[in-house]
């Protein structure tokens, strides 16, 4: 066997790192790119590596030191063989992560950040992997595994040679007899909807049935995830949740009457989760092939974009002003006016930039709508482009994504081969260039400025407004900034007309609300309703209570930063104006149940120790404030003059609301405040 | 100017020049303000202090401290007022007891973290931490000192000049900001995040190994502690301050010297310094140790040879030794057997008072400057063209530029202030053109990429100057309307012909300067077609045999394109040493009166005879380069020398120590025993720029006021030497104070005569011409019309150099500057700036380096047609194959054994930048490097009794 020296070792990765540097030269923003490119090829950025990459790029050492060292997913060591990540955000919380946690690290031996001694695992956390509604979930490499119990932990890390990230793939196969759907979304991979498809597939070469299988997107009943559908006579019935197991019982059912099977779902278009929804942005979900141009096509795919291609800019952006649409990242910032002010902005070149670094815990809209429906976020892209003049649009995917990173690649090579995107799109002299860019673990980076920072390959420092991202963004060009249901809501606006949105909703929030049902819930998925209704009426209605069979007891809606509302407030219309009356918000519209063996006094630490672990360090209250305030609420739960501490948090909590520079060190108050005054008890010492 | 010391004045945020006036309420008070203004700067407009940490003047607004909140009616929550720009209305509350409260527990965050030795803290008093938590009234901090700290970091004190102790940092990055946007480095990060950021150098390496440049920028923006001047943890807070101007690089620096007694404590770059606007460098800032190193000589000595001893004797008994001497030498050989070199570090006054000396004791025009070894050229080329031996711009002007041209210059290395202020140009948009053999730090380096960057073959400055030419007016890319109107056509016809001629296209020139083509045209048409462009130049151009072609190539390719007479534009030469445009402009050339008046007129002669009331000598006297060679033919017998060190400095070395050797007196009058000293007979103690007063006048001509901190240390400034020495030639000076001398310059200086040092205080600086037409000076010249009516464009035909590479001697040296030294180190050796750069190597490239077998760091010896030396290598592909380069800070290095006397047709510059040599791999140091160590070890032998 050839072993290399450590020299000959040394020159290969030397050479290696020099042909990075020169691939992502002249790219613009390119230390991130290059940092992921690096480290998925060494596994780390070794400091000694530095030198060139700083060199290439005109950056100093320093600038790429203090780069990697801002973001969890960049490391100057190498580390194990596999990275167990476990998440820590609420969603899985609320369904036992907190057990998980400490069973992995008595397992694996090793605390966060270690890698075990034989160099197998190296451990880490992490901060919501969207699969939220499936929790308590792990991510094993490339692989995300949902409803974790210590079992399936220790089968995983057992097995762990035998996982294998899986790739974009749609078998489509030639004439079968029966036409079956199952999704590959992160959720249904992440209970096993791959052992369902390959048991399906195994099934039918022996039973010599003839099966074509549609791998889609999930349509958002994750509860039933692997939600297996089948087509007879053009209607789709459902099996769910499905196991490998259950598939040669489903296929012998088929055969005669398929209701007399125990997951028979009946039609699933029927299924009242489904069909009390009003879904827009999610009409197409889990229908087909999430990437096949033609099916997006023949569900009236691209109709906006054709439709604005013939309008005149102002008039695409008075379409989307007359809808009423709002920013759907948590804002809720009328979106329309934010694209007249970067059309009336003149420059040479504008940007459009798609956020999807959906880092709220309980939130995986976007996931969902990029592995379900990318095309239409990128049709929403290029008419947002067109909309202000913007030649080059951006998405920033949060990189615990994979899925949707495979997806939004397949989808925007495809639309650039067919003419949708690139050069002079579909003949019209106009041109929209669309890139994907990866971010690499920090919760920061959702917030826009800090996330224009990144996308020029900086550290994800929050920005201070004004300047506006719409005036100065970008590379300090006019950029609009938008959430992706945001943008793909401009899609269908397009198509249907500005007023036909405008037409649903309550109040100034109009069109659908998208809220994602999480944690200890029965039913979690994601719901598209016109806004108004209330909060119990969602978790009654389609969660239908606690997936433990406890009582509910707190809910926090709007992710990491929204309150834990008490069931006194479960009657609050969910649009953005009622709750914001509340102390609350809707924000990305993430709701996390939690059931009665909460301490809300834990997760008030938890709140605050998400914006120490989150924050990027800019402004003092959040800087050193989040740590203080960790620190409070352990002398208050410790029972050290409680009283006292329990005023010094609240004076905290004043300070970092009313003198942080963003939402993150100023709104981290709002879970922590509601859970000491509407959960006063688990504070008192009374229940420890 | 001597004040009490106190922090200069910082209004928060950068000041607004451009845009319309908003008129808002602060506290009640209206106040009007530019638009863009923020709320912090308008309040301190009206004297309303808004309570900081991470904001200051220097640098754009962050944002990050949060105790500059401030209500405004109609608005949610607490803006920053350092972010929030006012607006017409605008109502703004800056105190509140919300705010109060708000801010004080802010400030209580901060605490928490923070050691509480305010006690014994060096900034103690000095502190904008400790003055803001006062101005809050921060009285205890809830949380305890228990939680997660930062108290135990470990300083680094790798830095000579200060420490680094981050248990004092509140993250406010203003030391990150002000190395990314003042200094351009981009050497210090924050590492890490949330509550675990903190300031790192490098890969969070020490500050030595880091990228930082010592600057000391980081070390004035930081509020606090932890960045802290050395000299500060050691003496303590200054008690008064003195404004000054730097008297190192061109660039004229003014800086505050802040004082204790009579001891500098440190040296702060002065914000209302237009030249530098608060920036400073390594050497400016720091590098003042020299002033009282212990190798200063401040006594006068004598000896009868050079091989005596010295004795030490006073300034009487010294002028009179020296006094004698020359009359009796001028008695023997003629009264041009004597001379005097005056000095670019001296001041404006004391380069005149040379002159007259000369022009009115000796009774000669052997008066030259060492301006001749350096810019010489630039005098000449400009003057001929543009009809005015200057810079046509001020720095700021760069702000303006859309193109840059820099050639045969290193800003970053030897003008490194006004290399920040082109850089940060750069970063927002400007593009670069680099002219230059080695590839300098602007070629590539952080955030900056020069678009093209020609490798010039050292030698064939002209013919790339020319190729460009011919580029612009064969593609037709020239400014038609601009040369009808501004130039002599005659002369535009005939160097049209001239420069059309083919033999001048890139593709034809390519082999003779190595420069691609296709790369050349592209430069040419980008420069061309720029709104403005600017073209910068050093040494690299005027240090050859066809210096001043190239800088009337220069002038030429500026005119052709209309780029000469506004904002953004110019031919800008970037003087090696401080007062460099001053001694030219005090007539310290032996054909030239002060104000670039030849000689010979009778009209100018008549000004001067009748305000010295003596008559001058018509003949031009004896340039530097002549005087020795007069010396070794045996006419030239006596030369008084002051600050300026020849036997290092001048090219061929050997030839230059035989020419001091022939004279029968030397008078040295320098502040060490430098290299010259050793062969002298009379050395005259010299005084630093901090012990006189008087004027420097930097590279934009800029007449910059030099104040005495601490007394002479010989009991003279160097004006007062002169003056004695003059007198006992017999010349009857009788200054008090060198405003008189100012004013002595301004009656008889038609582009000096408004100048005066009421009016120098008053303005701060003043750019000549200063006169009736000009009362406040003079910022950009040639706007109307040029100096001499109509710009000349010089025909500038290439005459290679004999100097020429062949088998022999087949590679080219050329030679620089490095940052951290100055000129021939004389200074900057004796400061703890020698630990950058503790001796002068040799760079090769790895091609060149492998065909001789020779390794990164072996010695090699350097041999060129007149001499060798030994120095170590540095292989690199900075330097192009065929070229190798040095810099000549340390004698030892003999750098200029090996220059040879090539020199400028005009104006004799040494051809100091090409020298053909051969190199090779040696073991021991030449035989001029021994003989040189002997002499040195017996000179200094010679000087022990003296010290005693």
């Amino acid at each position: 066997m050839l072993v290399k020296s450590p020299m000959q070792e040394n020159r290969a990765e030397a050479d290696d790192i020099k042909a990075i540097v020169e691939q992502f030269q002249g790219l613009p923003g390119a230390l991130l790119p290059l940092l992921h490119a690096v480290q998925s090829r060494q596994g780390y950025v070794a400091p000694e590596w530095v030198p060139a990459i700083a060199d290439g790029l005109n950056l100093s050492r320093a600038e790429v030191h203090g780069v990697i060292s801002f973001y969890p997913d960049f490391h100057s060591q190498p580390r194990g063989q596999h990275v167990v990540q476990v998440c820590r955000a609420e969603a899985c919380q609320a369904m036992g992560s907190r057990k998980l946690e400490a069973h992995a690290k008595k397992v694996l031996a090793v605390d966060y950040g270690e890698t075990t001694l034989d160099g197998e695992f190296t451990l880490e956390p992490v901060y919501c992997l969207g699969n939220c509604a499936c929790s308590p979930s792990i991510r094993v490499d490339n692989r995300i595994i949902g409803q974790v119990d210590a079992a399936l932990f220790d089968q995983v890390i057992a097995d762990v040679d035998k996982i294998e990230s899986s790739t974009v793939s749609s078998s489509t196969a030639e004439s079968f007899s029966y036409q079956f759907y199952l999704s590959r979304d992160t959720s249904a991979l992440a209970v096993d909807a791959e052992a369902v498809a390959e048991r399906l597939q195994a099934s039918a070469i022996e039973s010599d049935l003839e099966v074509n299988l549609v791998r889609t997107g999930s349509r958002g009943l994750f509860y039933l995830e692997p939600l297996l559908e089948v087509d007879i006579n053009q209607k789709r019935i459902g099996f769910g949740p499905v196991t490998a197991a259950d598939i040669d019982s489903i296929v012998s059912a088929l055969a005669t009457d398929p209701s007399i099977h125990p997951l028979y779902l009946g039609l699933v278009d029927e299924l009242d989760y489904l069909s009390q929804q009003q879904r827009i942005t999610f009409a197409r979900a889990g229908l087909g092939d999430p990437v096949c141009l033609d099916n997006y096509q023949n569900l009236a795919g691209f109709d906006g974009l054709r439709k604005a291609l013939l309008m005149t800019q102002q008039e695409i952006v008075d379409q989307i002003k007359q809808s009423g649409l709002r920013g759907r990242g948590g804002a809720a910032f009328p979106a329309g006016i934010k694209l007249q002010t970067v059309l009336d902005t003149t420059s040479e070149q504008k940007f459009v930039v798609c956020n999807a670094d959906e880092g709220d815990s309980g939130t995986f809209a976007d996931r969902l709508l990029m592995e379900a429906d990318p095309y239409q976020l990128i049709e929403g892209m290029i008419i947002a482009g067109l909309a202000v003049d913007a030649s080059q649009g951006y998405i920033y995917l949060r990189s615990e994504y994979p899925v949707a990173h495979q997806m939004l690649n397949a989808a925007i090579q495809r639309a650039l081969e067919a003419g949708f995107l690139g050069r002079n799109i579909l003949g019209s002299s106009k041109d929209f260039h669309l890139e994907v860019r990866l971010g690499a673990g920090a919760y920061i980076c959702g917030e826009e400025t800090a996330m224009l920072d990144s996308l020029e390959g900086k550290r994800g420092i929050v920005r201070v407004k004004p300047p506006l991202p719409a005036i100065q963004g970008l590379f300090e060009q006019p950029t609009v900034v938008n959430n992706v249901l945001t943008l793909a809501a401009m899609s269908s606006i397009l198509q249907s007309g500005g007023d036909a949105y405008q037409s649903m909703g309550s109040g100034r929030s109009r069109g659908t609300l998208v809220v994602q049902l999480a944690g200890n819930v029965k039913r979690g998925g994601l719901v598209e309703v016109p806004f108004g209704l209330t909060l119990r009426e969602l978790v009654e209605t389609y969660g239908q209570g606690c997936a433990s069979g406890r009582a509910m007891r707190a809910i926090q809606v709007g992710g990491p930063l929204g309150a834990f509302l008490p069931e006194s407030q479960w009657d609050t219309p969910l649009d953005y104006e009622a709750f914001t009356e509340i102390d609350a918000m809707i924000g990305h519209g993430g709701v996390v149940v939690f059931d009665d063996t909460v301490d809300m006094a834990a997760q008030a630490r938890f709140s605050m120790e998400f914006c120490a672990v989150e924050s990027c360090g800019k402004c003092t209250p959040c800087r050193i404030g989040s740590t203080r305030g960790l620190e409070v609420i352990d002398r208050i739960t410790s029972d050290q003059e409680r009283q006292e501490n329990i005023m010094v948090l609240q004076d905290l909590c004043d300070t970092m609301e009313a003198g942080s520079l963003c939402a993150m060190g100023g709104m981290t108050p709002f879970p922590v405040r509601s859970a000491i005054n509407y959960f006063p008890e688990d504070f008192s010492g009374e229940l420890a | 100017m001597l004040n009490f010391y106190q922090p200069q004045p910082d209004q928060g945020t950068p000041e607004k020049l451009i845009g319309k006036q908003v008129t808002l309420q602060i506290d009640g008070v209206e106040v009007t303000v530019t638009e863009g203004t923020s709320v912090m700067r308008a309040a301190s407009q009206i004297s309303v202090k808004i309570p900081r940490l991470c904001a200051t003047e220097q640098l754009e607004s962050f944002g990050s401290c949060r105790v500059c909140l401030v209500e405004i009616q109609g608005r949610k929550g607490f803006p920053a007022s350092c972010t929030t720009p006012v607006e017409a209305g605008m109502r703004v509350r800056t105190q509140s007891d919300q705010l109060a409260k708000l801010r004080r527990n802010v400030m209580e965050l901060y605490i928490s973290d923070h050691p509480l030795d305010c006690l014994t803290c060096p900034t103690n008093g000095d502190c904008e931490l400790q003055d803001t938590a006062g101005e809050l009234g921060l009285r205890e901090v809830r949380y305890g000192y228990s939680g997660a700290n930062h108290l135990d970091v470990d300083k680094d004190t790798t830095n000579p000049y200060f420490t680094f102790d981050a248990s004092k940092c509140i993250v406010c990055s203003r030391c990150v900001r002000a190395c990314e946007e003042v200094q351009g480095t981009f050497a210090l990060t924050v590492d890490g995040r949330g509550f675990d950021s903190v300031i790192s150098a490098g890969q969070g390496e020490d500050f030595m190994s880091s990228e930082c440049v010592s600057c000391g920028a980081c070390v004035d923006a930081c509020p606090t502690a932890t960045l802290t001047e050395k000299k500060i943890i050691e003496l303590g807070k200054p008690e008064h301050s003195v404004v000054t101007t730097c008297a190192y690089c061109g660039v004229g620096c003014s800086f505050q010297a802040e004082m204790k007694g009579d001891q500098v404590v440190r040296m702060t770059p002065h914000k209302q310094g237009k030249a530098n606007q608060g920036h400073a460098c390594v050497k400016g800032r720091f590098a003042f140790g020299y002033v009282t190193h212990k190798d200063r000589i401040t006594r006068p000595m004598i000896r009868n040879s050079i091989a005596e001893e010295w004795t030490t004797v006073s300034w009487d008994e010294a002028v009179q030794f020296a006094a004698q001497r020359f009359k009796e030498i001028q008695a023997s050989y003629g009264k041009n057997s004597i001379g005097a070199i005056s000095s670019s570090r001296c001041t404006n006054e004391e380069v005149y008072l040379v002159q007259k000396m000369v022009r009115t004791g000796f009774g000669n025009n052997n008066i030259d400057t060492c301006a001749r070894v350096c810019h010489s050229p630039t005098g000449f080329g400009l003057k001929t063209t543009l009809g005015e031996s200057a810079g046509t711009q001020t720095f700021a002007s760069v702000d303006a530029a859309d193109v840059v041209i820099v050639m045969g210059a290193n800003p970053t290395d030897a003008h490194p202030v006004f290399a920040s202020r082109l850089k940060r140009r750069l970063r927002a948009g400007a593009k670069l053109i680099v002219i230059d053999p080695r590839k300098i730090e602007l070629v590539s380096s952080p955030h900056i990429k020069a678009e093209f960057h020609l490798p010039v073959r050292p030698g064939t400055n002209v013919t790339v100057l020319n190729a460009l030419a011919h580029v612009i007016v064969s593609e037709e890319r020239h400014s038609e309307d601009y040369i009808t109107e501004r130039s002599d056509l005659d002369a535009f016809e005939k160097w049209r012909n001239f420069i059309l001629d083919e033999k001048h296209s890139p593709e034809n020139t390519a082999e003779i300067t190595g420069i691609d083509a296709a790369e050349l045209r592209e430069a040419a048409r980008l420069y061309a077609e720029a709104a403005n462009a600017a073209i910068f130049y050093g040494l690299g151009v005027t240090e050859h045999s066809q210096g001043s072609t190239a800088v009337m190539a220069i002038a030429n390719l500026a005119m052709l394109t209309g780029n000469l007479g506004r904002d953004g534009v110019g031919v800008n030469p970037l003087r090696g040493q401080n007062n460099v445009q001053g001694s030219c402009d005090m007539g310290s050339f032996p054909h030239e009166l002060p104000g670039y008046r030849h000689i010979s007129d009778s009209q100018t002669r008549q000004l001067f005879e009748d305000e010295w009331k003596v008559s001058l000598d018509s003949e031009p006297g004896l340039r530097i380069p002549n005087m020795f060679d007069a010396a070794l033919d045996g006419d030239f017998k006596g030369l008084y020398c002051q600050g300026e060190d020849i036997a290092q400095s001048d090219p061929n070395t050997q030839h230059v120590e035989a020419a001091l050797t022939a004279l029968e007196c030397l008078v040295v009058q320098d502040i060490f025993l430098n290299e010259t000293a050793k062969f002298a007979h009379v050395f005259l103690p010299g005084a630093t720029f901090l012990e006189k007063e008087g004027t420097f006048t930097n590279a934009e001509r800029r007449i910059s006021r030099v104040r005495k901190a601490i007394a002479p240390l010989s009991g003279k400034a160097d004006w007062q030497a002169t003056m004695t020495f003059a007198n006992a030639l017999g010349c009857n000076m009788s200054y008090q104070h060198p405003s008189e001398i100012m004013a002595e310059i301004a009656r008889l200086t038609p582009t000096f005569t408004g100048v005066s040092y009421e009016k120098l205080d008053r303005l701060g600086s003043i750019q000549w011409p200063c006169n009736a037409a000009a009362p406040e000076g003079t910022p950009i010249m040639h706007v109307d019309e040029f100096v001499r009516g109509k710009g000349f464009f010089a025909l500038t035909e290439y005459i290679p150099t004999d100097e020429r590479a062949n088998r022999k001697f087949p590679l080219l040296l050329t030679t620089g500057r490095i940052l951290s030294q100055y000129n021939v180190g004389a200074q900057t050796r004796r400061t703890d700036n020698s630990q950058w750069h503790p001796e002068d190597i040799v760079e090769i490239h790895p091609h060149d380096a492998e065909e001789r077998g020779i390794s990164q760091g072996d010695w090699i010896g350097i041999q060129s047609r007149v001499g060798q030396t030994v120095l170590h290598a540095e292989v690199t592909e900075r330097v192009t194959p065929g070229v190798i380069y040095t810099t000549f800070h340390h004698p030892v290095s003999g750098a200029n054994v090996i220059t040879t006397e090539n020199s400028d047709w005009a104006t004799n510059c040494p051809e100091y930048k090409v020298t053909a040599v051969q190199v090779s791999k040696v073991s021991q140091p030449s035989s001029w490097q021994k003989r040189q160590k002997s002499y040195h070890d017996e000179q200094l032998q010679l000087l022990e009794k003296a010290l005693q």
